[in-house]
C-alpha cells in the first residue's frame, strides 16, 4: 500500500491537469484511498504522471539481434554495469535486453510494444521480450506481405482470411496485424530486388494490388475487434512525392480506424519538374487529414540528429539506404511472411534531406489538432534512439530550445517547411502526458493504462520538476509498476517482471486445416511446430477483443483478463 | 623421407555417426585415426592401404593409417583426416587474434612409420 | 522392439544445425530407447539411436563417482574462489540452459564463450563488418535457382540440406526441384557433395579469398588478370562463367562452411563471401548462409548476443560484457593460461582443442555438464551427468537460419537438464559470493 502525496498530478485521462492531490496504490491498482499506515511517496515539487507508453518501438526479436549483433562498435562505448539486483548489458542505438527495460523504465516508461515480428519468429521475439526487464509488452505480427493471407484474399475467401488473420495472431501471441510496405515482398524476393510503388500495381505472382490487402487488414482486424487497429507503415516510405500513397492508404480505411505508424516518413511532397531526389514537405497536407478524420491515429516518428539503426521490414527500403551509406547491410528474408533491412545510419542537421526530416516531425506535432491522434515516437531506433525521447519533450515544450536548435540546421530544409512560419505552439505537459502515455494507452485500447483513475494499473512515474525539460524527462525520480517500487531516488532498487500483453480473438477452428495444407506444401517447418504455446508467456495478459469484452457481465476491469 | 603435404580436418558421415556412440568408443577412434592419401603419393613413399604413417605439423606429431584416395577425389600433395584429438593434436594454439585455431589446410610432414 | 512403444510425431534432430523437426520417433519404452526416426538422416538415425539411457554415474568428483547435490555444490565452489573462471560450450543444449549460463557469467565476471569461436566465428566477425544478405531455408527451397556450396561437405555433415531445404527439395517456384536448379560445389577436394553438382571448382588449398575477390571484381565488371588460374587452380573463364550465372540467376544462394572459416584468412574469406552475396544484390536477389554445425548453435549466439550485445567472445570481469576476439575467446584465454577454472557445458575441448589449450585445462579444475563421457569429462574435477535436449529435455533451439524450434521430448531420463544443474549451481554461486562479486584483490588505484 503506497500514497503518493503532494505531487503535482497530470492525468489528462480523467481531466486532472497539474492539480496537487494524492495517489492511492493497493495490490498493484490505483484506488480511492489507503489506510494511514501505508507508506508514502512525498512528491512535493513533482510531476505525477502515468507511466510511458510506447507504442512502437523495435526492441525485441530476430531482427532486432541482427542489428545488435551487426554493432560492437555501438555498444563498446555505452556499457552498463551489473549491480546488485540488475544484469549488466550494453547500449547504443540496440541495446541489449535487460539495458533496454531498465532504460524504458529509467525514462519513466512502463510499457513498449515491438513494432514488427513475422510470426515464424514469434518466439524468439518472446525469449527476448522475457529478458527484457520491468516493462509491460507485446508485439505486432507482420501480415502485409504473407503469402498464406494472398492466396486466401485472391481467391476472394474473406471469411477464411479472417480466420486465418485471427489464427495467425493466437498461434504467435501477437497483439495486432502489421503491414510493413504491402506487396512489396513478393517483387523484392521474386523478381531480383523490385519494389512495389503503386497501391493499384498488381503484387508480383499474385491477382491482388496494394490497395486490396490493405482495406482487406483494416476490415478484418476491425471484425475481430481487436483492442489496436491495422498498424501500417505505408508504401513508399521515404520517396519523395510519397503523402500521395499516405493520402490514399488512409482513404482506404473509409471510417474503419486504421494507425498509421512514424508518419512522418511518409509526408514528403516533390519539387515539380525535377527528378525524384529533393523532397519537399506535405506535413500541412498529413496533418489536415489526421485532423478531419477521427478514424486515423498516427505515430510521428520524429528523426533526431546523431546515430541510428535503420531496422525495417521495409526490405527493398533497407538496400535502398545501404546504397546510400555504402556501408553494411543486412537483409534477411523470411519465407511466405516478410523481409528486413538493417543499415547503420546517422542523422546529420546540415543534411538537407536529414533537416527536412526533422523538421516535418515538428511540423506533425505542433500542427496536430488532436494530440490523443498523434503521438509521440522516433521509431526507435530508426529515427533516432528512445533515449532522445526527453530531448524531443524539450523541443515540443520549450519554444525557445526549439528556435536554436532550428538555427543550427540546413536552413534551405527549415524554408521549406512551416516552422519558422510561426508555429510557436508549446506542449503543455498535460499534451505531453497524452503523447506519452494516455494517448498511446488508448490508442492500443489498454483501458487500465495511460492514466490514473481508479482501477487503472499502478504504473506510474514522479518526475522532478524542472525548467529544462529534457533534464527533467531524462530520469525519473520515482517509477512504480504494478504498485511496487522499481526506481527511487533515479535508481533502480528492485527487478520486476512485466506482462506480456496479446490477443485471442475467436475463429472458426476449421481455418488450422487450410493454415496446415499451406505448411505442407511450401514451409520449412511443420505446422505443429510453428504456433507457439504458452510457456513463453511468462507472466502476460490477454486483452479481450470487442466481442469478449461485452461477453464479460461486469463493466469493471476483470480478473479474468489477468494473468 | 618426409614430404611436405597439406591436411585438411573435417567431417565424414561415418565421424558423426560413430560421434554419436561416444568419442571414446571404438568406431569413432578408428574413424578418427584414419589418413586419407592420394594414391600416387601414397606409391612414391611406398605405402599400401592400412600402413601406418608420422604426421607432424609444427605443434605436434600423430601416427595414423592411412587410407588411399583416387586422384580426381583427393589431389595430390593433399591430406583428409575426420576431426577428433588426434587431428586436432596438430593444430596450433595461436589464433592470430581470431579465436580460430587454422584446423584446415595445416603444412605438416608425412613419413611412413614403423 | 518390445511392444510396448509409442510415437513420438514432429521431433526435432539436433544433430546438426539443420535442426529438423518432421522427426517421428518410435520409442520402445521398456528397452528406454528410440527405436526408430523416420525422416532422419544417417546421422540423426544415429543420434536418436544412441542416445539411450545408459547406466552412468550421477556426477563424477575427482574421478570418484559423487551425487548431482555433492557435484553442484563442488562447482559452485569453483566458480566462486576463481579470479577468471570461464565458460564455455553451450552449442549443444537448449536456449533455457544458454541463459543460466551466461547469468552465472555475469554473477561472478566471468568469461563466456560458445563454440561458435571455433567454428562460424569469423563468419561472425566478417558479419560485423559487412553485414550479411539472407534469407531463412524455406525461401531457398521455394525460390534458389543457383544454390553455391563453398568449403563445406553437406552430403556427408548436413544431408538433409540438399534433401530437404536446397538441392532436391521441391519448392513453390521451383517445382522440379533439382531440374530447376543450377548447383555449384567449390572445395579443395571432391567430395561427395560433388555428385549432386552440376558444376565442381577445385580451388588450390589457401585460396579461396582470392578467387572471392577475383569473383566480386568480375561481378562488378572489372577485370581480373588470367594469373588467377596459376595462383588459385581455377581458370578465369570458369571465374567468368560463375560470376556471370550468379548474376543472371534469379535467387541465388551461398552456403558456406568450415572450409572458409577455419584456413588461412579466416574472416576474411567468410567476409569476401559475405560481400560478394551482398554486392550480387545490385543484379539480382542473393543471399548467403554459414551452415552451422551444431543443433543449438545459432542459439547460443542468438542468447549470447541479446543478452550480452555480442555473441561470443565475451568477459565480464569488469562487471560489464566486453567483446574480443583473440583475447577472450576460450582457445586463446586457454593457450596463455589465463583462465583458473572452467565450466563446460555440452562440449569437448578435450578432444578438439589446441595441446597447449588442453595442457591448461589439465592444470585448472574443470566442471563438465555432458551426457556422455568424453575427453574433457576425463580431465575434469567435477563432471555431473545431464540429459540429452531434443532427447530426453524439451526447451528452444535454433535453426542455422535463426528459426526457433521448440523441442519435442522423447524420452525421460533420470538426469538432470543442464538447464537445472546451471541454475542450482547459478543459486549456490549467488550464495556464496553474496550476491555481489567482490573480487579478493587489492584495488589498483583506478577512479570508479
Amino acid at each position: 500500500m503506497l500514497r503518493i502525496v503532494n505531487g503535482r498530478v497530470y492525468d489528462p485521462a480523467n481531466g486532472v491537469d497539474g492539480e496537487v492531490r494524492d495517489v492511492c496504490i493497493a495490490d498493484g491498482r490505483i484506488v480511492a484511498d489507503v489506510a494511514p499506515e501505508a507508506g508514502r511517496i512525498d512528491a512535493r515539487g513533482m510531476a505525477v504522471m502515468p507511466g510511458g507508453v510506447d507504442m512502437h518501438c523495435h526492441i525485441a526479436g530476430s531482427k532486432v539481434n541482427l542489428a545488435r549483433k551487426l554493432q560492437p562498435e555501438d555498444h563498446r562505448d555505452d556499457v552498463l554495469a551489473r549491480t546488485a539486483v540488475t544484469r549488466s548489458g550494453v547500449g547504443g542505438t540496440v541495446p541489449s535486453t535487460f539495458t533496454t527495460g531498465y532504460r524504458y523504465a529509467m525514462l519513466g516508461y512502463t510499457t513498449a510494444m515491438e513494432a514488427a515480428v513475422p510470426p515464424i519468429f514469434a518466439r524468439h521475439t518472446l525469449e527476448e521480450l522475457h529478458d527484457t526487464p520491468i516493462i509491460d509488452k507485446g508485439f505486432y505480427a507482420l501480415m502485409g506481405n504473407n503469402v498464406l493471407l494472398f492466396k486466401l484474399l485472391e481467391k476472394g475467401r474473406r471469411e477464411e482470411f479472417r480466420n486465418a488473420v485471427a489464427w495467425l495472431l493466437c498461434a504467435s501471441k501477437a497483439y495486432t496485424a502489421k503491414l510493413v510496405n504491402p506487396g512489396g515482398d513478393e517483387a523484392w524476393k521474386g523478381r531480383r530486388n523490385a519494389n512495389v510503388t503503386q497501391l493499384d500495381e498488381k503484387i508480383e505472382s499474385f491477382d491482388l494490388t496494394p490497395r486490396q490487402v490493405i482495406g482487406a487488414l483494416i476490415e478484418a482486424v476491425d471484425e475481430l475487434g481487436l483492442p489496436h487497429p491495422a498498424h501500417i507503415h505505408c508504401n513508399n516510405l521515404g520517396h519523395s512525392g510519397n503523402f500521395e500513397t499516405t493520402l490514399e492508404t488512409m482513404r482506404i480505411a473509409d471510417g474503419h480506424r486504421a494507425h498509421i505508424t512514424h508518419i512522418q516518413f511518409h509526408s514528403y511532397g516533390q519539387v515539380a519538374g525535377k527528378s525524384s531526389s529533393e523532397p519537399t514537405s506535405k506535413a500541412r497536407e498529413i496533418a489536415d487529414y489526421v485532423n478531419t478524420h477521427p478514424n486515423i491515429s498516427a505515430d510521428v516518428g520524429q528523426v533526431m540528429f546523431g546515430k541510428a539503426t535503420a531496422m525495417t521490414a521495409d526490405a527493398p527500403l533497407g538496400y535502398m539506404l545501404s546504397r546510400l551509406t555504402k556501408g553494411k547491410w543486412i537483409n534477411a528474408d523470411a519465407e511466405h511472411e516478410s523481409g528486413c533491412g538493417i543499415v547503420p545510419f546517422t542523422y546529420q542537421d546540415r543534411v538537407y534531406t536529414h533537416a527536412l526530416q526533422w523538421a516535418i516531425g515538428l511540423e506533425l506535432f505542433l500542427m496536430a489538432k488532436d494530440p490523443w491522434r498523434m503521438v509521440l515516437s522516433t521509431d526507435h531506433p530508426n529515427g533516432g534512439s528512445f533515449m532522445s525521447y526527453p530531448k524531443l519533450i524539450r523541443l515540443l515544450m520549450d519554444r525557445e530550445f526549439r528556435k536554436q536548435e532550428m538555427a543550427k540546421i540546413n536552413p534551405r530544409a527549415l524554408r521549406e517547411t512551416a516552422l519558422a512560419d510561426g508555429l510557436d505552439r508549446e506542449y503543455t505537459m498535460s499534451e505531453i502526458a497524452i503523447i506519452t502515455r494516455a494517448g498511446p494507452a488508448r490508442l492500443l485500447g489498454l483501458a487500465r493504462k495511460g492514466h490514473l483513475g481508479v482501477g487503472a494499473d499502478a504504473d506510474i512515474t514522479i518526475y522532478e520538476e524542472q525548467d529544462d525539460k529534457e533534464a527533467m524527462f531524462a530520469t525519473a525520480r520515482y517509477v512504480i509498476k504494478d504498485g511496487q517500487l522499481i526506481i527511487e531516488d533515479h535508481e533502480i532498487r528492485a527487478d520486476h517482471e512485466g506482462r506480456v500483453l496479446h490477443v485471442a480473438p475467436e475463429h472458426d477452428p476449421a481455418i488450422a486445416e487450410v493454415v496446415r495444407a499451406f505448411f505442407e506444401d511450401y514451409y520449412s517447418i511443420r505446422f505443429e511446430n510453428y504456433p507457439v504455446d504458452d510457456s513463453y508467456l511468462g507472466k502476460h495478459e490477454q486483452v479481450p477483443t470487442r466481442q469478449q469484452a461485452a461477453a464479460v457481465p461486469t463493466a469493471s476491469e476483470s480478473s479474468a483478463a489477468d494473468h | 623421407m618426409s614430404e611436405t603435404m597439406i591436411l585438411i580436418g573435417g567431417r565424414s558421415s561415418s565421424q558423426g555417426t560413430s560421434l554419436c556412440a561416444g568419442k571414446l568408443g571404438t568406431e569413432y577412434v578408428e574413424v578418427s585415426s584414419t589418413l586419407e592419401m592420394n594414391v600416387e603419393d601414397m606409391a612414391r613413399l611406398g605405402l599400401k592401404d592400412n600402413d601406418r604413417v608420422r604426421v607432424r605439423s609444427a605443434t605436434g606429431e600423430i601416427v595414423v593409417r592411412c587410407k588411399g584416395r583416387a586422384a580426381k577425389d583427393l589431389p595430390s600433395g593433399l591430406l583428409f583426416i575426420a576431426y577428433g584429438p588426434l587431428s586436432s593434436a596438430l593444430m596450433d594454439g595461436d589464433t592470430a587474434g581470431s579465436g580460430m585455431p587454422l584446423s584446415k589446410n595445416i603444412e605438416v610432414q608425412i613419413e611412413p612409420a614403423a | 522392439m518390445s511392444a510396448n512403444t509409442r510415437v513420438v510425431r514432429n521431433a526435432t534432430c539436433t544433430f546438426c544445425g539443420c535442426v529438423c523437426d518432421d522427426m517421428h520417433l518410435t520409442v520402445d519404452d521398456d528397452t528406454h530407447k528410440i527405436v526408430k526416426a523416420e525422416n532422419a538422416c544417417v546421422l540423426g538415425r544415429a543420434w536418436f539411436k544412441e542416445h539411450g539411457i545408459e547406466q552412468r554415474p550421477q556426477a563424477l568428483i575427482e574421478g570418484r563417482e559423487a551425487s548431482t547435490e555433492e557435484a553442484i555444490e563442488a562447482a559452485a565452489r569453483i566458480l566462486a574462489d576463481a579470479r577468471f573462471p570461464m565458460i564455455y560450450g553451450l552449442s549443444d543444449t537448449t536456449c533455457e540452459a544458454q541463459r543460466q549460463a551466461v547469468a552465472i557469467a555475469d554473477m561472478i565476471g566471468g568469461n563466456i564463450d560458445t563454440t561458435t569461436s571455433v567454428c562460424h566465428g569469423p563468419s561472425g566477425m566478417a558479419f560485423q563488418a559487412v553485414g550479411e544478405s539472407t534469407a531463412t531455408l524455406g525461401e531457398i527451397r521455394n525460390r534458389a535457382d543457383l544454390v553455391i556450396f563453398w568449403g563445406g561437405n553437406p552430403a556427408e555433415s548436413h544431408p538433409r540440406l540438399f534433401t530437404r531445404y536446397s538441392v532436391t527439395a521441391k519448392g513453390m517456384y521451383i517445382p522440379n526441384g533439382k531440374k530447376d536448379r543450377t548447383v555449384v560445389l567449390v572445395d579443395v577436394r571432391r567430395t561427395p557433395s560433388a555428385a549432386v553438382a552440376d558444376i565442381f571448382v577445385q580451388v588450390k588449398p589457401r585460396r579461396d579469398f582470392e578467387v572471392l575477390w577475383a569473383l566480386r571484381a568480375l561481378v562488378k565488371g572489372r577485370h581480373v588478370d588470367p594469373a588467377i588460374d596459376q595462383l588459385t587452380g581455377v581458370p578465369l573463364a570458369t571465374l567468368e562463367d560463375l560470376a556471370a550465372r550468379m548474376k543472371a540467376c534469379r535467387f541465388g544462394a551461398l552456403m558456406f562452411g568450415m572450409g572458409l572459416s577455419m584456413t588461412r584468412g579466416r574472416h576474411f574469406n567468410s567476409g569476401a563471401l559475405l560481400a560478394l552475396a551482398s554486392d550480387l544484390n545490385q543484379y539480382t536477389h542473393f543471399v548467403a548462409k554459414p551452415v552451422r554445425g551444431h543443433g543449438n548453435v545459432t542459439g547460443a549466439d542468438n542468447v549470447v548476443s541479446w543478452q550480452t550485445g555480442f555473441p561470443f567472445g565475451v568477459n565480464m570481469s569488469r562487471g560489464y560484457p566486453r567483446f574480443s576476439p583473440g583475447e577472450f575467446t576460450t582457445v586463446d584465454v586457454l593457450s596463455r593460461g589465463e583462465a583458473d577454472a572452467a565450466l563446460i557445458v555440452a562440449a569437448d575441448p578435450g578432444s578438439n582443442f589446441p595441446q597447449a589449450a588442453i595442457d591448461h585445462l589439465r592444470r585448472i579444475p574443470v566442471i563438465v555438464l555432458d551426457p556422455k563421457e568424453t575427453h574433457t569429462s576425463r580431465l575434469a574435477k567435477v563432471a555431473i551427468t545431464t540429459s540429452t535436449y531434443g532427447i530426453n529435455v524439451g526447451g528452444t533451439v535454433y535453426r542455422m537460419d535463426d528459426v526457433p524450434i521448440t523441442l519435442r521430448p522423447a524420452l525421460p531420463s533420470p538426469y538432470p537438464s543442464d538447464e537445472s544443474v546451471l541454475k542450482r549451481i547459478r543459486e549456490r554461486v549467488g550464495e556464496l559470493i553474496g550476491g555481489k562479486r567482490i573480487p579478493a584483490m587489492e584495488r589498483i588505484g583506478v577512479a570508479a
